[in-house]
């Protein structure tokens, strides 16, 4: 795994990531969601309104990397924040 | 309107699928993101340096401009080949040997490799010994690609139209042939003009294939290196000078391996982007179908 350069940051956010996508695996087949309308433009999955979060996560950080000398945790809390919103009514 | 999965095993069936591309595409993504947040001076020597890369190519005048003329170029393609395409596909002849003779000339363009159709349009625009670009300075038009930035666009443009307007104008083709001849017997029975017909029967029929091409057009614009970087090399200055072509310079021209992995993975965020949204409109469609 030398090749692939990790750092302890980079594998604990793959790490975090693929624990999201595990257990989301595993809450889709206990319990299949189903797809809403909320005050996204689509109606949404589950699985859609994670993809939407994490991309947004994505967005927001290089905003704030972009625009603003702050320090990146007030990006995760927004990103975080935004994330809540768009699951519960998204 | 919601609907109750019942059985999502059928999901299983998908394993295989995510196997190979964990290894063909995940993987090397990861290891760009490993890369992206490292300063890299030899195999065994990095530094962890956190953001900084993604703060400091974000804040890039070059690679802002790379990554601007790219939008434009993507924009300007768009407009251009998308009318063109549904333009040719429209006056394509239907039936009879002209109509196989028309296929096979339009589809001639895509089967030419990349780097080829830049070696044509650089002997061919040339001002010297370039039929076109002959042509055209005899006409009066004081037109030299390889000095002057706008002709360079111009040209770079014209490739791409040539190269690949094709592309569309057969989607639309294949969409047009795909309409039941029922819907054109109604329009003459109400007399509709050929523009009504166009925008009422033909265009709305389109709108799947056209998603389609949009989408394939804006994500090979989008990630364009070869044509130009044969024939231009991105100039004259940097011009015509795309991002595929920066980031390409900065990772293996100056070895930059950090800066360059961040940039990456911006474009692979728009790209994502993009593709999420033409993903969402096709799903649309096929919904209000």
């Amino acid at each position: 795994m030398n090749w692939m350069a990790w750092t302890g940051v980079t594998a604990t956010f793959f790490s975090v990531i693929g624990c999201i996508l595990i257990f989301m695996t595993i809450l889709e087949i206990k319990s299949p969601s189903l797809e809403k309308k909320g005050f996204l433009p689509i109606a949404t999955t589950r699985g859609d309104k994670l993809f939407i979060s994490l991309i947004s996560a994505a967005y927001i950080h290089l905003g704030f990397l972009a625009f603003v000398d702050t320090v990146l945790w007030v990006a995760l809390c927004i990103s975080l924040f935004w994330s809540a919103v768009v699951f519960r009514w998204g | 309107m919601q609907r109750k999965v019942r059985d999502n095993k059928a999901w299983f069936l998908v394993l295989p699928v995510f196997i190979l591309v964990a290894f063909s595409a995940i993987v090397p993504i990861m290891t760009v993101v490993n890369y992206s947040v490292q300063d890299i001076f030899d195999q065994n020597t990095a530094y962890f340096v956190g953001a900084e890369w993604y703060r400091e190519m974000l804040r890039n005048p070059a690679l802002l401009d790379s990554l601007g003329r790219q939008f434009f170029f993507s924009f300007s393609v768009l407009a251009i080949e998308v009318p063109l395409g549904i333009l040719i596909a429209l006056v394509m002849p239907t039936k009879g040997r002209m109509a196989a003779v028309s296929l096979i000339l339009v589809a001639i363009p895509l089967l030419i490799p990349w780097n080829v159709v830049g070696t044509i349009w650089q002997i061919f625009s040339r001002a010297d010994i370039g039929l076109f670009g002959y042509a055209v300075n005899a006409v009066g038009i004081d037109y030299n690609y390889t000095s002057d930035p706008t002709a360079a666009w111009l040209t770079v443009l014209l490739m791409d139209v040539w190269h690949w307007t094709p592309l569309i104008a057969l989607l639309c083709y294949s969409g047009l042939r795909a309409i039941p001849e029922a819907f054109y017997q109604a329009a003459r029975i109400d007399r509709a003009s050929k523009w009504a017909i166009f925008r009422h029967i033909q265009l709305p029929r389109l709108k799947s294939v056209l998603v389609i091409g949009v989408l394939l057009r804006f994500m090979d614009s989008f990630m364009i290196y070869t044509e130009p970087f044969v024939l231009t090399g991105g100039g004259p200055g940097n011009s015509t000078t795309f991002l595929s072509q920066a980031l390409t310079q900065m990772a293996i021209g100056q070895f930059d391996i950090g800066p360059a992995a961040a940039f990456s993975l911006i474009y692979y965020l728009i790209v994502l982007l993009v593709c999420y949204a033409f993903f969402t409109a096709i799903n649309q469609l096929d919904k209000a179908k």
